[in-house]
């Protein structure tokens, strides 16, 4: 794990969250190689939900998404990810804002 | 579940969706207003200034009750390098005045006040639940939502789409597009809490007094973006905020940069000490007048950030949202006090009246200035503000050097990063993206 990836978990513990276990609202379609906007994810999400496995592919944990829709903005046209609100009353809750 | 038909549904209730769900209840119309978080204001995020004037203009005598943090006396544009900040900074005791007219507030608190309003006139509040599709008769006409509740659709005469900068129904009903990467900001920001003492001490600001930072320069690392630091009562709202594409392109993470900032030696004793309690991440419309999507249709219009009203030159976005949402309330309003019905030909009033509010004319004066800033980001966000200190630092130190040389030095400096012809050119076409 990257000294960033450690810093991230100790940002996003500060949030409250109520996750729909077992329904998570983003998906990524399965693929060989990811687009380069895909890739950027592992970078670019600021929860850090994106991350790319050993062998090449990059999977998605939605536990940690603050619901920004930076990830639907660069991947959902594409179809490389599936994107829809979590249900009412789930997902991040902030406190302040 | 509900069945009764409304006269107005409102998807949302962030400052769009209240503005426009208290003005249609508070005229008498029967208003269904629905919102997936558990309560209003746990989904959005926001810097937060809010702007007296357009709030006045829905709740005149909102500084009775709402929650308010520190209205603002000072204002800090700041350019930074890596070690340093010039900057411009405008601190007035006219704005020490009876109704003052910005203050900072925390969008959660401030959210839940503003739909309680809603439902004191009249409005219903329907909380944790999420629309998920719109429901439209054979002629194409939106005549109401069907949501994640159990129990089908729920009509009305018409639907506001206040459903936020990335909502997902209006895009998915292709009444509009998607936001393009370079048309949002990606803004991450930490809540940094402190006793209410330490923050007048630290900015020199008496009780209720508020001070605001915004800050361009290598924090961005030649991205398009701005930091931001504004005072709560007792906290520091911090962060920063750069356009989707260049994070994308350039494959920085969000909360490096926040990092960064928070340890750069002009911000880091600001915020010593501080316990930090949440951090958040929101999307900014940046696309500004010629990003703005088609506003009206057969029974449906779209207010506030989903319709991209966002002033990226001057920071503001909460009061267009709110404004565009007090309209498109009064139009909708009018067009049912005429016994009309709510069709695409009708509701163009909402447009109408919009275009004669500040919200159309702003967005329409800066119409140039997100390609201009978008396209040259490298220049506007780090080789000037390196320029800049280097000439301030140049002009301030004392080193035996004689002033005519130093200001030469500074001159040849300018002319090596842009070229003579590059600095004429940049000037020309900021003038002409500001005129």
């Amino acid at each position: 794990m990257t000294i960033a990836a450690s810093r991230i978990e100790e940002k996003l513990y500060q949030n409250r969250y109520l996750v729909d276990s077992g329904r998570p609202h983003i998906k990524v379609r399965p693929h060989q190689k990811p687009s380069s906007n895909l890739l950027a994810l592992t970078r670019v999400c600021p929860a850090q939900c994106y991350e790319l496995t050993d062998e090449g592919q990059v999977e998605i944990i939605a536990d940690g998404c603050m619901e920004c829709g930076t990830c639907r903005v660069l991947c959902e046209a594409s179809g490389e990810i599936e994107w829809n609100y979590p249900r009412g009353g789930f997902g991040v809750l902030f406190k302040f804002g | 579940m509900i069945e009764e038909k409304f006269d107005a549904i409102v998807v949302g209730a962030g400052m769009s969706g209240n503005a426009a769900a208290y003005t249609m209840a508070s005229q008498g119309l029967n208003v269904l207003q629905l919102e997936r978080g558990e309560y209003p204001g746990s989904k959005n995020v926001q810097g937060a200034i809010m702007y007296a004037n357009m709030l006045e203009k829905i709740i005149p005598d909102f500084r009775d009750d709402a929650p308010l943090e520190r209205h603002l006396v000072e204002q800090r544009l700041w350019i930074m390098d890596d070690t340093s900040h010039t900057g411009i900074h405008y601190r007035s005791d006219d704005f020490n005045e009876a109704k003052p007219n910005r203050y900072t507030i925390i969008r959660a608190q401030f959210d839940k006040w503003f739909s309680r309003k809603v439902r004191e006139a009249g409005a219903t509040v329907l909380c944790e639940t999420t629309v998920t599709e719109l429901v439209r008769d054979t002629k194409d006409k939106v005549i109401g939502v069907r949501t994640d509740r159990t129990g089908g659709e729920i009509l009305a005469d018409v639907v506001v789409l206040a459903e936020g900068v990335s909502g997902l129904l209006g895009t998915r009903a292709r009444l509009r597009e998607m936001p393009k990467p370079k048309s949002v900001a990606l803004a991450v920001k930490e809540m940094h809490f402190l006793p209410e003492e330490v923050i007048e001490q630290r900015f020199g600001l008496k009780a209720g007094e508020g001070c605001v930072i915004e800050a361009v320069g290598t924090i961005s690392r030649s991205m398009a973006g701005l930091g931001f630091l504004y005072t709560n009562k007792e906290s520091i709202s911090l962060g920063i905020g750069c356009l989707v594409s260049d994070f994308a392109s350039m494959m920085e993470s969000p909360y490096v940069i926040l990092d960064a900032l928070k340890s750069h030696p002009s911000i880091r004793p600001l915020i010593a000490g501080s316990e930090v309690k949440e951090y958040a991440a929101h999307l900014i419309p940046e696309g500004g007048y010629k990003a703005i999507p088609q506003l009206f249709g057969d029974g449906w219009v779209v207010v506030g950030d989903a319709a991209q009203l966002n002033n990226a030159v001057h920071r503001e976005g909460s009061n267009l949202a709110m404004t565009s949402g007090r309209i498109a309330a009064e139009a909708i309003v009018q067009v049912k006090s005429r016994t009309r019905p709510m069709t695409k030909q009708n509701l163009a009033l909402y447009k109408t009246m919009l275009e004669k509010s500040f919200v159309i004319k702003d967005l329409k004066k800066y119409k140039d200035m997100p390609a201009l800033l978008h396209t040259n980001s490298q220049n506007f966000f780090t080789t000037y503000p390196q320029l800049m200190s280097q000439a301030a630092q140049n002009f301030m130190r004392v080193d035996g050097t004689p002033k005519i040389d130093k200001e030469k030095a500074t001159t040849a400096a300018f002319i090596k990063a842009r070229s003579r012809w590059g600095l004429v050119s940049d000037v020309v076409r900021l003038a002409f993206a500001w005129r």
